[in-house]
């Protein structure tokens, strides 16, 4: 199988799988006061501490989570209704188009239920928000901003935001900016602290952690309403008993992504141009999504729309090839829709239905590139004889 | 493998196979046959409904997102890659629009017969062929014959009381030349394709059968044809011109029909009274007693042939005129090539303009068309 869906899940480090399993057999609930609460609870600690030192945050500003769409909620909707309540002026939502689900239908859930006026952030053709555009938005009145969303690396199109500059326009007005790093952690310099971000949603199956635990990276000043009620864990923002394993494996795929983060950057980059190169000079006609300077995107992104193919009909050929790839974000992949991330850049439907995204990872060798080299010639044009239905 | 000519071995060979999967049991059933055949299968849902969510939560094998799950569930379960296929732009122009304009023109139309020959074998059929599939594989009970000569024939499945090979009769040479129906000669009964999905760990075992018209959630079709319709009421005459009664719209009747008629007034002879006719131009239904019925001769239209057309002149075939109707014999021709005519050796009764009639040669399906008018032995024609 030539596995090339990493931004979909990655393979569980070798790393975190030790950690998980050393801790499943062990009892002990963290909020317990006895020895074997103790002892998970030092567990959970010691994570925390580890994780924040991996994303330059303090252990204090790292809240666990059941993965990174309950991260993303937590923090928009969290923060909407702490500001609101705040100053019930503040109802207005700022957030890029090119979000992922678990933030745009939190935005639009807002709108729908919670009185949100939601503003979508004007983006060029590679899904980049330029912070004056976040500047124009916000300085139109600063007083009735509840939050801002902008995620820090599309998963689709891979194109990087200028987070430290749209955090200095936010901070300016005194107004919070979350940004989902599920796609960046691991892969760029993620750094919370330097950031200036006042929330950043991260998640450890994408970085070779287990599935079902993610992190709100929160700063110390913010006080979301909580979604989830119970037992007042995690600062009384969310309730529920630690999952100590997790916690243990997601902090060690965390010290294990960012101890490897640059020589990820050179050796998967370069698997990538590699692949791009390829697939350009089998298929000449196919457009690259999102920023063409690497520099612009995650080293691990490689996404192409083929005119006159559908993505469906490209993912069944390669997948009986044994490649293993994604026509965009899994969520989507129902019944197929054109892509919102790419629509937003401008991309016609027609040309967007025919997308494929290929993600590298850990894992992936130059034989998992040749793969595709030798394969996606013919696909794309097998697809392009049967259309678009 | 995009070549359309028809094979010329009986060989078993392992061809690339698209798996048509509604999320029911028999489709569930037969990609497994088709896998366990040694063939390369990889199954397909396919979304007929533009807004699925709106669609009814039960269970009755089309169209809804938990069809669509229960599919994916068989798929994982064979072992077959599974992908959802969007049809339901084709669905909609080319078999849910033509019922309604065929209701509303006064006719009884077959949206069955129309989806296998519009979308099932015709739009799947084509994008599978041009993705390199051989073939489409579907849960129909119905037989595919291949002839010394590469020729194929349809025939009804080994299980009388399962064939559906009337709803295939619309199926022409080469649709039929990619066509896989691995249940066509299954001799058990329901309860035994049940046991064996539950042998095979498909869950779909349980699950209801589904109904005749898979858009119509509630099974009301009256109600269907009225929202989009609307109401027009219109008179309900006997033979005579007398007028019995009122109706909603025209639409809503068949001819056949006895129940729902709401007349007050009894029949001078007392006897139950059925629909005759339909004209949907003066909005008005006609009624009259079961004798007027009876239909000696019919003339059809848009003739397909399953396989080689039929000898010129007039020959004596079984002929079928609903899905689950007895087979009756008539004398069909087929007359400038575009019109069959067909005389009944026994009147029928219960036939529509709109419906298909299937022709048989034993139990081979030798083609169908679509009825225009029909003669009856008394009374007006329709």
């Amino acid at each position: 199988m030539v596995y090339l869906d990493h931004a979909a899940t990655t393979p569980m480090l070798p790393e975190a799988v030790q950690a998980m399993t050393a801790q499943l057999t062990v009892t002990g609930n963290a909020s317990s006061l006895h020895a074997a609460g103790r002892r998970a609870r030092r567990t959970v600690e010691e994570a925390r501490e580890s994780l924040a030192a991996s994303l330059g945050a303090r252990p204090s500003e790292v809240v666990f989570t059941a993965g990174g769409t309950e991260a993303d909620n937590l923090a928009v909707k969290g923060l909407y209704w702490a500001r609101r309540a705040a100053d019930p002026a503040r109802t207005r939502v700022l957030a890029s188009p090119v979000e992922h689900h678990a933030v745009l239908d939190a935005v639009e859930w807002l709108a729908e239920h919670e009185g949100a006026t939601v503003e979508w952030l004007p983006v060029d053709s590679y899904g980049r928000v330029h912070p004056d555009a976040l500047r124009e938005a916000i300085a139109r009145n600063p007083g009735d901003v509840a939050l801002a969303t902008v995620m820090w690396a599309n998963n689709e199109i891979g194109t990087i935001q200028p987070v430290h500059e749209l955090s200095a326009v936010a901070t300016e007005f005194d107004v919070p900016l979350h940004a989902d790093a599920v796609q960046a952690f691991g892969q760029l310099d993620v750094d919370f602290g330097a950031s200036g971000l006042a929330a950043m949603t991260v998640s450890a199956h994408k970085i070779g952690g287990p599935y079902g635990i993610g992190a709100l990276l929160l700063g110390r000043a913010y006080a979301p309403v909580p979604v989830l009620h119970g037992g007042g864990q995690e600062r009384h923002v969310r309730s529920g008993t630690l999952d100590t394993p997790a916690i243990a494996a997601f902090a060690a795929a965390g010290r294990y992504a960012v101890a490897h983060r640059e020589e990820f950057d050179r050796d998967i980059g370069a698997l990538r141009d590699d692949l791009i190169k390829a697939v350009r000079a089998a298929a000449p006609d196919a457009v690259l999504g999102g920023d063409p300077d690497p520099a612009g995107r995650l080293p691990a992104n490689a996404h192409f729309s083929f005119p006159g193919c559908e993505g469906d009909s490209l993912l069944l050929l390669l997948d009986a090839q044994g490649i293993e790839c994604s026509t965009g974000s899994a969520c989507t992949a129902g019944v197929a829709q054109p892509s919102h991330v790419l629509l937003a850049t401008g991309m016609s439907p027609a040309l967007a239905r025919g997308t494929l995204r290929f993600s590298l990872g850990h894992t992936s060798t130059a034989q998992d590139v040749s793969a595709v080299a030798d394969a996606i010639g013919p696909v794309v044009e097998r697809a392009r004889s049967a259309g678009l239905s | 493998m995009t070549d359309d000519a028809p094979r010329t071995d009986d060989a078993p060979r392992r061809l690339r196979v698209l798996a048509a999967m509604s999320g029911g049991v028999d489709s569930a059933v037969a990609a497994a046959r088709a896998a366990e055949a040694g063939h390369d299968v990889t199954g397909v849902h396919l979304a007929l409904s533009e807004n699925p969510k709106s669609f009814r939560t039960g269970a009755r094998g089309c169209c809804t997102i938990e069809d669509s799950h229960d599919a994916r569930r068989a798929a994982d379960v064979i072992g077959i890659p599974f992908y959802v296929w969007d049809l339901a732009e084709r669905f909609r122009e080319d078999v849910v629009d033509d019922f309604i304009a065929e209701y509303e023109a006064g006719r009884t139309p077959n949206p069955c017969l129309r989806c296998n020959e519009k979308i099932k074998f015709a739009a799947l059929l084509d994008k599978a062929l041009a993705l390199g599939f051989d073939a489409v594989c579907t849960g129909h009970y119905a037989t595919v014959v291949t002839n010394p000569d590469g020729s194929r024939e349809l025939h009804r499945a080994s299980d009388m009381a399962k064939d559906q090979s009337y709803v295939l009769g619309v199926l022409d040479d080469r649709q039929l030349a990619h066509a896989m129906f691995p249940l066509g000669d299954t001799r058990t009964t329901k309860a035994e394709i049940r046991e064996e999905a539950a042998r095979r760990g498909l869950f779909v075992a349980k699950k209801p059968d589904s109904h005749d018209i898979c858009f119509i959630a509630d099974g009301d079709t009256q109600g269907f044809l009225a929202k989009r319709l609307g109401a027009a009421e219109g008179d309900i005459v006997d033979e005579s011109g007398t007028v019995v009664g009122s109706h909603e719209g025209a639409y809503g009747f068949t001819i056949g029909q006895r129940k729902g008629l709401r007349i007050g007034r009894p029949a001078p002879d007392g006897k139950p009274r059925y629909v005759l006719d339909i004209s949907p131009v003066t909005n008005t239904v006609t009624v009259g007693p079961a004798a007027s019925l009876d239909v000696t001769a019919l003339t059809a239209i848009r003739p397909r042939w399953c396989g080689r057309p039929p000898t010129s002149g007039p020959a004596a075939y079984t002929a079928q005129l609903r899905a689950h109707g007895d087979e009756t014999e008539v004398t069909a021709e087929l007359v400038d090539g575009t019109e069959l005519r067909v005389s009944f050796t026994t009147p029928a009764r219960g036939v529509a303009p709109g419906q298909a009639i299937v022709l048989y040669d034993g139990t081979r399906v030798v083609g169908s068309a679509t009825i225009a008018t029909t003669e009856r032995r008394v009374g007006a024609g329709a």
